[in-house]
């Protein structure tokens, strides 16, 4: 009866074999490595910076113990840190060589130290948290009633001109917090405008109202629309804030989206936390301005005179180098949106939004410049780079086209570049945390040294008061840790010191299953059962009361899985798959090495649980 | 080694009404010291900074104390954490400043002092994060209790549900009026700490009525009274009780020992939670469903189809 069936043994041996392969990544430790990424939207790291990187390497005379691309990065793993930080200035000389203006992101890395085919296998070690290797993190929220705001400014202007070119005469149009309202005299005027702002303006949703005397239409966005302006702003902002991570030199940087309006941004291993709040926060600008096509302007580019008084000679980007004036047509905070699209001849372009004044401007600037190239330059840590540099080729307003493009790829560079210049929508930080490398280091020390004396105080216990079988509860506890950090590490859910206490925790509420099936079989000893019926009896009375604890205990572990955030996710994640893991490593394991040892006996006089103690018969 | 050697039941339920009223003073007393002392909630509710910096020498804090209010800040703390070469900062809100600009400024000021301080950690946490927490927490603790309860109804019946829960919620508040007693501070791992007892020690309970309903199904057992089935069921499972508890409690402990100051009042929680755990659960639970009259009848009808089936072997 205490045998199980081959189909059995063989799960335990694929479950355990499992755990240990995944464990394994672990084991290995990391080595330093370093990292070479794009530091700019308009270039992309491919397979072919692997070759640039090795050769660099080479002929610096250093040794890489591998290099790897992943798609978007190459690393370069290095046996010391010392050979690490030698080839990290080998590749910043070789691939920025203006130090002031790098174009690749050189980072020092730590890498998987673990064999290749155990990574081709997706074994990846635990992905620890912030709070365990150091960095920064931040909670960002935005505020997003400002995007709908600037939206609806557009708007008001949109309506404007639009009632203007089709000669519609209104009494006033005004901005109220969420609502953009156009009075009328007249009905028939009214109905006019109507018709024209639902075809022309289809994000609009209108709504008619009278006030004294005069008649109105209401306009608010389509709820569709407000959707479509937050999601973008949202992601705006995000592409942003990637563009100044990029600067830091962060190796793995996590910009992510939180909820409806919040942005994380975490940084492992940035210490300069002042830096980056600076970075950050820091608002970029957009200008365009009109290329200054004059003699003088041709000779200062070849260097062969000044640079005309008013105008501004630009070396970096696109079309550079080129001279433009100082006067700016429009600016970033002006622009409302930018996006891929194509022209009537079905090339790529990219369609651009201003708001009303500054397209006024521009109408004005293009029809006195038509056919003449302008420009615009994207402003950082006061440097220009320009973007792009287009002919007019017909009088501008606030909507209009940069056409000529390569292909749709380099349309949506440009249209990325354009909106990324400024920030959506205003952010601000509402919750910061900085954790030192040391810090980290101790945090990660003290949590698995309290896992592992407190192991090892439960296995000494289980072992003095039920030998043998103690002996398997302890081996079926281990399973446990092996298959819960298995999981962890195949999931590659965050590991947070808050986590190690769960392991910790959950070990010792795990123990529990065994202590109740002992007793379970020791009872029945002491009731006369024989040896191999009381192992039977004691797992089949203990499986119910074992579902019923770990059921409570998973209620609780999922209500802090659903409603916590921070450490207390970190700590429910780790208790709800250790949960699981226990129920199968201290009932089935542990039968397994039961039948194992006990189930082949054709006899068994008596059982290795301890010494089993009856009341003397009155 | 066997080191419970009972001869026969203990009669834990004539007792009943003595282990009642220990806890319900027990309860009054965290009530009294939660209303007048209040938790003293860490900086993850109340919205606020802390930080913590470590120097190579033992630091006067009174110095320091002096240089953080140098700076206009009231209402700071400054304390050791852990060793006493590591100091713990608390600064409070301040409005109409851009929040993380205060711990540079500390931090600045503490250079000025002493060139070799080094910042461990900052965490700053803006006023409208704070309000969730604290909100997703009493969420979270509903959720648990109601989750459990329906759980323990659907499993058991109604009047263990009842006793569990109020004998568990006793343990909670306890262990609440332990930290604003000796106003330890209540972070959110704290309260990750208090709802993972709270799911655990439920167990104790469960095992109890598992033992309950056994007894109540035998035949042989038909002669005796409720209150000598709940005296059987907690007397069978007390060796388990004890060293299950004791087993958990050595990790706990470990924790305790060497887990260092970030896990210290975690660990806490869980010790006081697991020591009263083991006496709510198995006096006061225990006592409340027979106060509620349990009764044979409740238990044996309604899963008598139930019980023909076998429960699975693992």
């Amino acid at each position: 009866m205490n045998r199980y069936p081959l189909w059995k043994n063989l799960i335990v041996a694929i479950v355990l074999a499992f755990g240990l392969l995944y464990t394994l990544p672990n084991f290995f430790g990391e080595a330093p490595a370093v990292q070479v990424s794009s530091g700019k939207a308009t270039i992309k790291v491919d397979a072919s910076m692997m070759g640039r990187v090795e050769s660099t390497l080479q002929k610096a005379g250093l040794q890489p113990s591998g290099v790897f691309f992943d798609g978007n990065s190459v690393k370069a793993r290095f046996r010391d840190t010392d050979t690490q930080l030698k080839a990290k200035d080998a590749l910043s000389r070789e691939l920025n060589p203006d130090a002031n203006e790098p174009v690749y992101v050189v980072a020092l890395n730590l890498l998987s130290d673990s064999p290749q085919w155990l990574t081709s296998l997706r074994a990846l070690p635990m992905y620890l948290g912030l709070d365990l290797r150091g960095g920064v993190h931040f909670l960002l929220q935005v505020d997003l009633k400002q995007a709908l705001t600037k939206r609806l400014d557009s708007t008001g202007g949109d309506v404007r001109s639009l009632l203007r070119d089709k000669n519609v005469r209104h009494a006033g149009i005004t901005r109220s917090a969420e609502t953009v309202e156009v009075r009328f005299r007249e009905a028939e005027t009214r109905d006019r405008a109507r018709g024209l702002i639902a075809d022309q303006l289809p994000a609009l949703a209108i709504a008619e109202a009278a006030e004294g005397t005069d008649l109105k239409l209401v306009l608010t966005l389509k709820p569709e629309t407000q959707k479509e302006v937050l999601d973008t702003a949202l992601k705006q902002n995000i592409t942003t804030l990637h563009n100044r991570v990029n600067e830091l030199g962060v190796a793995e940087p996590v910009i992510q989206q939180q909820g409806a309006d919040r942005i994380v941004v975490q940084l492992p291993g940035v210490q300069d936390t002042a830096k980056a709040k600076d970075i950050l926060g820091r608002t970029a600008t957009l200008e365009a301005r009109l290329v200054d096509g004059s003699l003088e302007a041709q000779n200062a580019i070849v260097g062969s005179g000044p640079v005309p008084f008013g105008s501004e000679l630009f070396k970096v980007g696109r079309g550079a180098p080129v001279v433009l004036r100082k006067q700016v047509i429009f600016s970033g905070e002006q622009l409302t949106g930018a996006q891929a699209t194509f022209d009537e001849n079905q090339r790529a372009a990219v369609g651009i939004q201003l708001n009303d004044a500054a397209g006024r401007v521009l109408r004005e600037v293009s029809r006195e410049n038509l056919k003449k190239p302008m420009a615009v330059v994207l402003f950082e840590r006061g440097k220009g780079e320009v973007l792009t540099v287009a002919t007019i080729q017909a009088e501008l307003g606030s909507r209009f086209q940069i056409t000529g493009m390569d292909n749709p790829q380099a349309a949506n560079d440009l249209a990325l570049l354009l909106r990324a210049g400024a920030l959506a929508a205003p952010m601000e930080i509402i919750e910061e945390r900085t954790i030192g490398p040391s810090l980290g280091a101790d945090n990660i020390s003290k949590g698995f040294n309290s896992t592992l004396y407190g192991f090892i105080a439960i296995a000494v216990f289980m072992v003095l008061y039920y030998v043998l079988f103690g002996v398997f509860s302890t081996i079926a506890l281990a399973a446990n840790v092996l298959l819960l950090i298995a999981l962890l590490s195949l999931l590659q859910a965050t590991l947070t010191l808050p986590g190690i206490a769960a392991i910790a925790l959950t070990l010792g509420m795990a123990i529990d299953a065994n202590v109740l099936i002992n007793e379970r079989i020791r009872e029945e000893l002491r009731n006369g059962v024989s040896p191999q019926m009381a192992i039977s009896e004691g797992y089949a009375r203990a499986w119910a009361t074992i579902l019923d604890s770990n059921v409570t205990t998973l209620i609780a572990g999922l209500a802090l899985l659903v409603f916590g955030s921070g450490a207390v996710r970190g700590f429910a994640i780790v208790h709800c798959l250790g949960i699981l893991t226990s129920i199968f490593s201290s009932v089935v394991v542990s039968r397994a090495l039961v039948n194992f040892w006990y189930g082949r006996q054709k006899k068994v006089s008596k059982l290795a649980i301890g010494q089993i103690w009856k009341a003397a018969t009155p | 080694m066997e080191f419970f050697r009972i001869k026969r039941d203990i009669p834990f339920m004539r007792h009943a009404l003595v282990f009642n009223v220990i806890s319900f003073v027990t309860f009054l007393l965290a009530v009294f010291f939660l209303a007048t002392r209040g938790l003293h909630f860490s900086i993850e509710f109340t919205g606020g900074t802390v930080m913590e910096v470590a120097y190579p020498q033992a630091p006067d804090l009174e110095k320091v104390r002096t240089t953080v209010g140098g700076l206009g800040f009231t209402d700071t703390q400054v304390q050791n954490f852990g060793t006493s070469r590591d100091v713990l900062i608390r600064l409070p809100l301040r409005k109409g400043e851009t929040s993380a600009r205060q711990s540079e400024q500390v931090l600045e000021a503490l250079r000025a002092d002493d060139a070799k301080v080094e910042l461990r950690r900052v965490e700053f946490v803006g006023p409208q994060v704070g309000s969730e927490l604290a909100t997703d927490g009493a969420m979270a603790l509903l959720f648990v209790v109601i989750g459990i309860m329906i759980y323990l109804a659907v499993r058991f019946e109604w009047k263990f549900a009842v006793a569990a829960i109020v004998a568990n919620l006793h343990d909670v508040i306890i262990i609440l009026g332990f930290f604003a007693f000796f106003q330890w501070e209540f972070s959110l791992s704290v309260l990750a700490a208090v709802l993972a007892v709270l799911g655990y020690s439920v167990n104790e309970s469960v095992v109890i009525f598992d033992r309950v309903r056994e007894k109540f199904r035998e035949r042989a057992a038909r002669a005796m009274t409720a209150p000598q089935v709940l005296d059987h069921a907690i007397t069978s499972t007390i060796s388990r009780t004890i060293i299950t508890h004791g087993s958990t409690q050595m990790m706990v402990g470990s924790m305790l020992l060497f887990g260092g100051p970030t896990l210290h009042y975690f660990a806490l929680a869980l010790t006081i939670g697991i020591l009263f755990g083991i006496y709510s659960s198995v006096f006061v639970a225990a006592a409340i469903a027979m106060w509620l009259g349990v009764k044979r009848e409740d238990l044996v009808k309604p899963v008598k189809k139930k019980d023909d089936e076998q429960p699975e072997l693992p």
